[in-house]
Order: structure tokens, then sequence, then C-alpha cells
């Protein structure tokens, strides 16, 4: 099962964010586990400083948009 | 050019609409209609053609440029990335953070998040097509000095002492060595254009509202207060009237799309110009919302020491802006 995280101070595309993330995975069978992350600490030490950032099993993989379900696809799938 | 709007006011106000042009409500709707869709029309055009020029421009590349720069040259560059950069108020917390972890100064930092809000592509664009270029500049100087000193005296005050302590320590421990930044090739065209695509839904989606109320409220004032009002009561630049214009614009909370209507509004109902950029300013700048998510990487004290500054710098820049305008 992959971890995934999205980082952000908890604004309307954090939130956004997430759910594409788990309605592909639905659409796609993976089970993944999403979990939001707003601690202003979490989100520095991984470096990142455009939010809405996505951590799959800990590897940045997105920062500063709401990703397209093609390239949220392409994540779990891969 | 936009003359054009003119006219397509004067047509649906007092053709269509039947309004009279001498009537409040016929002046009032004929700003709003004027303003909304010279507004629209020049966002759209413009947000897309900037967004292309500024594609390869983002928040780290600033991050490792201001990293590498001197103190002084530091402020200015850091307010002057402010005005360029786009970012979304939702992300202040981790860029400052970026920024304090990679051993930039506080006074940088803030120098660019105290610039970031007042100047933008958007308010220079409708300060230029509204109140003119002259004012513009001033707007844009005012602004960037605001940013620049402001770091500058929170440097002075040893701000980074006031930090929440993590972040106390990320900044003491911070590396030289750039933290991992994802892409950095350079971008095609059609990269270039699905940037800009995205870039001006999510700046219209986000400013519209702003946009309408702004527009409204400039509209209710060119109709409904009396031209002689403001010149017979705040018309000369009363000293009190620039530190209770600051004042007025602390809890009223907009960005700047959405005061620069009434900005031009209240300059051409004769408000001196100093008193109107105080209390603009005061509203885009020092709002409460804004300033309470800065509170999770500072102390209340330090927090407070920055808005009292921005508080001061206002009313000052107000007070110069008088005089030099009166003379």
């Amino acid at each position: 099962m992959k971890q995934v995280k999205v980082l952000g101070s908890g604004c309307a595309k954090c939130v956004k964010t997430a759910e594409v993330i788990q309605s592909v995975a639905n659409e796609c069978g993976v089970s993944i586990e999403v979990t939001k992350e707003k601690n202003p600490e979490v989100i520095m030490s991984y470096g990142v400083m455009s939010t809405p950032a996505v951590i799959i099993d800990e590897q940045l993989v997105h920062s500063g948009s709401i990703p397209s379900q093609k390239l949220v696809q392409s994540w779990l799938q891969g | 050019m936009l003359s054009i709007f003119t006219d397509l006011a004067d047509w649906m106000a007092f053709s269509l609409f039947g309004l009279l042009p001498e009537s409040k409500l016929g002046q009032s709707i004929h700003f709003f209609i004027e303003d909304t869709t010279k507004i629209f029309f020049l966002l759209i055009v413009m947000i897309y053609c900037i967004a292309l020029l500024r594609a390869s421009l983002n928040i780290e590349k600033v991050r490792d440029y201001l990293a590498k720069k001197h103190k002084a040259i530091g402020y200015t560059m850091g307010a002057f990335f402010g005005a360029i950069t786009p970012f979304c108020s939702c992300s202040s917390i981790p860029v400052f953070l970026g920024f304090t972890s990679a051993g930039i100064p506080v006074g940088i930092t803030m120098a660019f998040l105290l610039t970031s809000p007042l100047i933008n592509e958007v308010a220079v664009l409708l300060l230029i097509s509204l109140v003119g270029w002259q004012i513009t500049l001033t707007y844009i100087l005012v602004g960037l000095a605001i940013g620049i000193i402001g770091g500058l005296i929170l440097d002075l005050i040893h701000a980074e002492r006031l930090l929440q302590p993590f972040a106390r320590k990320a900044y003491e421990n911070a590396s030289t060595v750039s933290v991992s930044t994802m892409d950095d090739q350079s971008l095609s065209f059609s990269e270039r254009h699905e940037f800009a695509k995205q870039e001006l839904l999510d700046i219209l989606q986000r400013v519209w509202i702003w946009v309408f109320i702004g527009v409204g409220l400039g509209a209710a004032l060119h109709g409904f207060v009396p031209d002689a009002w403001f010149e017979a009561n705040l018309g000369h630049g009363e000293w009190w009237s620039v530190p209770v214009a600051v004042l007025a614009g602390v809890p009223l909370y907009s960005n700047a799309t959405g005061v620069i209507p009434v900005m031009e509004s209240l300059i051409t109902k004769g408000l001196p110009i100093g008193t109107t950029l105080a209390f603009c300013m005061s509203t885009v700048a020092a709002s409460f919302p804004e300033f309470i998510l800065l509170k999770q990487v500072m102390t209340w004290k330090l927090l407070s020491i920055i808005f009292f500054l921005l508080l001061v710098s206002f009313t000052v820049m107000g007070w110069m802006l008088n005089l030099f305008y009166a003379v």
C-alpha cells in the first residue's frame, strides 16, 4: 500500500488535491492511504515552499498546484 | 483603445437602461459597467501574456538567488522579487520557512512577503488603466520602499530571535547547500501556454469577486458621494486624516484588485493622494486574517512589531506624499 501525504496549510487547493488522488486511486483500484499534513515544521522538512505538495512513500513528487488526473495516474501506477 | 469601454458603458447605461447621465444612479451604473468590462478585458489579456513570460520563474529560484546576495542588495531584491513572483497567500508560511532555512535573513524574507500582496501585475495594470502612470509609479515606489525599510528595521532589531523556536533553529542551522529543486529545464512554448492558461484561470477564480465588490463600492462612491464632500472635509491633507485612514483600513480586508477601483473613485473625488494610498495599502497589507497565519512561525511580540511597523510606515508615507503633492 502506498503512503500518500498532501502537504499544505489546509486551504481549498490542498483539500482538492487529496480528493483527486483518492478518486484516481479508487478508479485504478490501487490501495493507498492519504493523509493531510498541515504542520509547517514537517512541510519545511521536505524542503517544500509552494503548496499543495505531494509526497508518495517519502518521495516528493509534486508541488505548487493541484495535480492533473493523468499525473496522479502516472504516480500510482508507476 | 480603452475608450471602447466608455462607449459601451454610455450605450448600456444611457440607451439600453434609459438612465439619465446626470442622475446619481446613471453615473454609478456607468462607472460600474465601464470599469468591470475594462478590468476583465485587461486581466484576461495581460495575465496570460505576463504568465507566458515568467513561466520559468519560481519561488525556488528566487530563494537560491537571494541566499547568495549581500544583505544590502538583498532587501531591494527581496522587495523586487516580492512584487514579481507569483504565489498564493496560503503558501506564505512554507515560503517563509523555505527562505529562513536557506539562511536568508528575516528582514529580506519579510521585505519579500510585505511587498508581495501590495504589488503584483494585476494591481499595476489596474492602476495604469484607472488612475494613470504617475500615481502608478508612486504606488510602486512606496510599496517597494515599505518592504525595504521594513526589512532593514527587522534585521536591526534582530527579528530572528523572535521566531518560533523551530524556525529559529532552522535559520541557525541553515546550510548553504540548496535544497532539492525538482525540475529546471527550459520550457517549450506549449508548456508555457499550459502554465499561462492555468495561471489565468487561477487568478480569475481568485479575484473576480473582488473586482465586482471593489468596482461596486467605487461606483457607489462615484455616484452618491457629492464631489465637494471629500474636498471640504478631508481635501487639505489634515494631518490626522492619514492615521485615521490607515486605522480604517485595518478591519477592512481586500486584495489589491478590489481596492484599486475604490482608490480611483476616492482620488477623483478629491481625497489627497497620500491619504488614499495610506488607506488602500493598509486594507491590502495589514489585514488580520493573513497576519494570524504568520503566528505559526513568529512570536506574538514579533507579529505586533511588524504590524505596528506597517501602520507607522503607511502613515509616514501618506504624510510625505500629501506634502509632496500639495506643493
